[in-house]
């Protein structure tokens, strides 16, 4: 079953944190929202489960509209960050919670949300844990029983909360892989919110990159990753730096310096030149390079790691160069950029 | 075997002056009044101590006095609970008033609440007389009952409040995804939370529902044979002049109520102790 977000808008207060949104998930997707903190990643996915009222726009699952059933109604599963586990209850209790509070006629027997419930404890590898308290949990653990105590109600889509965000590095990425691995398994249509890039590239079938209440780029992790379709994509995903560059005739030219770069497809005017930090080398000063000058110099793992302050008004680059090479501070390079990405500047907002 | 250790090493200097002071201060501020009164209670022989415990004035006066308490503080918890999730959970115009006049109680002579009560339920009261002469409120158990309810109120919105304040509200909208509509929630997640500081609210009001004279006795009037253990204990002691026994009388009224009011209390924090130890202090 496909969820369709189409032309949804939500204002607190006066304040719109998503505008006009549009998404299609498809059935059986992992996705990932993506995006800085106020990005309206969560509201979104709060949109979803029901757990806030789109102000405009409808949310459908399927061909019905979700958005006019309460979240009770909806049948998702929703994954907390904090896990929100009942901490009055056992492991079991909680995940068999959802099955117990049905309707006498839809309830399942207690033998049998007993036996639901140790199965589902079994799917995220913490057999024998059934009558532990969450208190007596870890905190991979106690997500795992808030993912069993999600699943015991059969969702139609899966919804998770930043939910590694309160983990240690080690035991994220554990769960991550082990996330995967259980979506490829039960096929559940999963959207997982998260403001770490590498989470989201890694474990989602397709990326949504958002900021400022808006989608900025829907794609795959190659296309997020190699066509980046703003500035900000291109910042968020992956380290860059950004140099503002005039174009005119289909040459690129950085304050002074005319760069061997050609930009034949990009209309004349001001744009965003971005770089990452591998694809740009360091050499003399000369024509065709960006002129700098070394403020910074440290090793950083494999490699080296370069500050380039350039120009005029200093901009900022950072370069990855191999470990052999070691400019001294200060030293006067050109800066030559093997790939890039040019972005015209937005007009100013009114 | 390891050792019992009685002193952890900590880095917070000035265990022996603490834990000191704290075992001198109670001894005289509680243990040694307490222990005086059970000592002026032995002086009675056997006879005599049935015959005061079981006369059918103190059994009235004891059943009136933990019944009327019990029932004021049961009531408590229920609009306690509900007055705090208002002021917990609502913004509204007055909040802050309304937080602070739940404090009144407290900081009344209860005397002064006593007489307030009693003239308000009286027949010819504001509310008095809306019940009257049907139901009859002061001067009647009812009036017991109202003027412990007032007293022990507090109690019970104070310690229920901050536990509410910290509630997650993420373990609500985890029961809703689960599809437990809000009452379900309220039964079966928010209360059973709660419970552990209700407990303690209720022993709260409880206890302080049984030492109350002051406002009762205005409510209840003298004479009126509705008495409640504290009353009874002032009456013996009115006959101290006259009477040989009277303040022998008076300390085994005391001591009987001090009893059963720590068997009470200790019940209550038994059961906290067994909830805290299941479901972790968070």
């Amino acid at each position: 079953m496909d969820i369709s977000i189409v032309d949804v808008r939500k204002e607190f207060g006066r304040y719109p944190a998503l505008n006009d949104v549009s998404l299609t998930i498809r059935s059986g997707e992992l996705i990932a929202l993506l995006g800085p903190s106020g990005s309206g990643k969560t509201t979104l996915l709060r949109l979803i489960a029901g757990l806030e009222m789109p102000t405009a726009g409808t949310v459908l699952f399927g061909d019905e509209d979700a958005s006019r059933k309460t979240v009770q109604e909806r049948n998702v599963g929703f994954v907390f960050q904090h896990y929100a586990l009942f901490r009055h209850m056992t492991v079991a209790e909680n995940i068999g919670f959802g099955l117990r509070v049905r309707p006498r006629a839809r309830r399942p027997a207690r033998a049998e949300i007993r036996s639901r419930a140790v199965q589902l404890l079994d799917l995220v590898q913490l057999s024998g844990l059934e009558d532990r308290f969450p208190a007596q949990l870890s905190g991979g653990q106690r997500q795992r029983v808030a993912l069993a105590r999600a699943l015991a109600i059969d969702p139609r889509v899966l919804l998770l909360d930043e939910p590694f965000g309160a983990l240690d590095a080690q035991v994220r990425r554990e769960l991550r892989r082990w996330l995967r691995e259980l979506h490829d398994k039960t096929g559940h249509t999963t959207v997982f919110v998260t403001h770490d890039q590498e989470e989201a590239i890694e474990l989602a079938d397709r990326v949504v990159v958002m900021s400022q209440g808006r989608i900025e780029q829907i794609g795959s992790a190659d296309e997020i990753y190699d066509s980046p379709a703003s500035p900000f994509v291109f910042s968020f995903i992956g380290e860059s730096s950004a140099l503002p560059v005039v174009v005119r005739g289909g040459r690129v030219a950085f304050e002074d310096t005319d760069l061997a770069i050609s930009a034949a497809d990009i209309a004349d005017g001001p744009a965003r030149l971005c770089v990452r930090p591998h694809d740009v080398d360091l050499g003399e000063p000369g024509p065709g390079r960006v002129p700098g000058r070394v403020s910074l110099v440290r090793r950083s793992g494999a490699g080296r790691r370069v500050e380039v302050v350039a120009g005029k008004d200093a901009h900022r680059v950072e370069i990855e160069i191999p470990p052999d090479l070691s400019p001294s501070v200060g030293s006067t390079v050109g800066l030559g950029v093997r790939r890039w990405r040019l972005f015209p500047e937005r007009a100013p907002a009114a | 075997m390891a050792r019992f250790r009685f002193r952890e090493p900590s880095i917070i200097p000035g265990f022996r002056m603490a834990f000191g002071f704290t075992i001198a201060y109670l001894a005289i501020i509680v243990l040694i009044p307490i222990a005086g009164l059970f000592l002026k209670t032995f002086e009675l022989d056997w006879a005599t101590f049935e015959r005061i415990v079981t006369g059918p004035r103190f059994l009235a006066a004891l059943k009136l006095s933990f019944g009327a308490s019990a029932l004021a503080a049961l009531f408590n918890v229920v609009i306690g609970v509900v007055i705090a999730w208002v002021l917990v959970r609502y913004r509204f115009p007055g909040r802050r008033l309304l937080d602070a006049i739940i404090d009144l109680p407290f900081a009344l002579p209860t005397a002064v609440a006593g007489i307030s009560l009693g003239w308000v339920y009286s027949p010819n009261g504001w509310i008095g007389r809306l019940f009257a002469p049907d139901i009859m409120i002061s001067y009647t158990p009812i009036g017991v009952w109202i003027a412990l309810v007032f007293i022990g109120l507090p109690f019970v919105v104070r310690t229920v409040q901050p536990v509410l304040e910290d509630l997650d509200r993420q373990v609500e909208e985890a029961a809703a995804t689960l599809g437990a509509r809000r009452f379900t929630t309220i039964r079966r997640v928010i209360l059973p939370t709660l419970l552990p500081a209700i407990l303690t609210g209720f022993a709260l009001a409880f206890a302080r529902a049984v030492g109350e004279y002051g406002s009762v006795i205005f409510i209840a009037g003298t004479g009126t044979g509705v008495t409640i253990l504290p009353v009874l204990i002032v009456e013996w002691l009115a006959q101290r002049g006259h009477n040989a026994i009277a303040l022998h009388a008076a300390a085994a009224i005391a001591a009987v109520m001090l009893m059963v009011s720590f068997a009470i209390l200790l019940a209550i924090n038994l059961i906290q102790a067994w909830s805290n130890r299941r479901f972790g202090r968070v």
